[in-house]
């Protein structure tokens, strides 16, 4: 490659991996145990992708290139932490149950004219809401939410981000939606709202 | 993902509701999404949950997603990314 080439290719990198910069913290986030673990990934992952730069053979597949660098630097770093692979919950486990909707819990066809629990319940819902459901998943789910969810990637490229078949990130997103909206609403519980039977059965007292 | 063709039968409740996260993740090829366009627009039960799910996905995307990282951040990896090119 000419030293010119190679700079114009060394620069494009450089600043395609800072404009991937937030999407790249926001997935070290959801894998990492704090913040500052979080930076160390990407900066480790950075460092890796520059080694290898000249892996990347299309510059369309770069974001999905740099998240599977990300999520190895992720497990080998638990590997080295932990030294027991087992512990690397990335994987995910047994089948769990991906029947919880939110919707169904809100939704009462009756009050149609009176209002709409709905949309006065994603309304209501707060930034640190949101944050708290979605740390409280189990470290596979929320990389699946955060990949698909949050960053907006399909289930072919979180399947090659994660090196699993898209049938199994189909399943396993299903099980962290629903464990995320059950989260939802546990917290809009705790919080004061109450069930739409109880309202109503408020509004005719 | 689906064979049907849009001579067949009219998907039904169950159906859509399987397909519905596919439809809104924008996963269905274009048979799928047209049945499911033609269930939505004849069944007010899931017309009113995708609006929902759809809404609350994207609610969950605007609260989440990161739109800059700490610039103290991106000196780091702005420094790091400037020594690996002139030791290049």
């Amino acid at each position: 490659m000419c030293k010119r080439h190679g700079n114009e290719e060394e620069t494009w990198f450089a600043e395609a991996v800072l404009d991937l910069l937030p999407a790249l913290l926001s997935g070290a986030l959801s894998m990492a145990a704090s913040r500052a673990d979080a930076e160390d990934l990407v900066a480790d992952a950075v460092a890796r992708a520059w080694e290898r730069r000249a892996d990347l053979r299309e510059r369309d597949r770069l974001r999905g290139w740099l998240f599977r660098i990300l999520r190895n630097c992720f497990l080998s770093e638990r590997r080295r932490r932990h030294a027991r692979p087992h512990e690397i919950s990335l994987s995910g486990e047994g089948e769990e149950d991906a029947s919880f909707s939110l919707f169904e819990r809100l939704h009462q066809p009756f009050l149609l004219w009176w209002g709409n629990p709905e949309q006065e319940f994603l309304n209501t819902l707060l930034e640190e809401d949101l944050e708290r459901a979605v740390n409280g998943l189990p470290e596979h789910h929320r990389v699946v939410v955060v990949l698909a969810d949050v960053q907006g990637f399909s289930y072919a490229e979180v399947a090659e981000v994660l090196e699993l078949p898209v049938g199994t990130v189909r399943s396993r997103l299903a099980r962290a939606r629903s464990r995320l909206q059950e989260a939802l609403w546990n917290h809009a519980v705790e919080r004061g709202l109450k069930e739409p039977e109880a309202r109503v059965r408020g509004l005719l007292e | 993902m689906n064979a049907r063709t849009s001579d067949r039968e009219p998907i039904d409740c169950e159906e859509a509701l399987e397909r519905l996260a596919a439809y809104l993740d924008q996963e269905l090829d274009r048979t799928g999404r047209d049945e499911m366009e033609r269930h939505l627009e004849r069944c007010r039960s899931c017309f009113s949950r995708a609006e929902f799910e759809r809404r609350l996905k994207e609610r969950i995307q605007r609260g989440l997603v990161l739109d800059e990282v700490p610039r103290e951040f991106e000196e780091r990896i702005r420094t790091l990314l400037g020594r690996r090119a002139s030791e290049s």
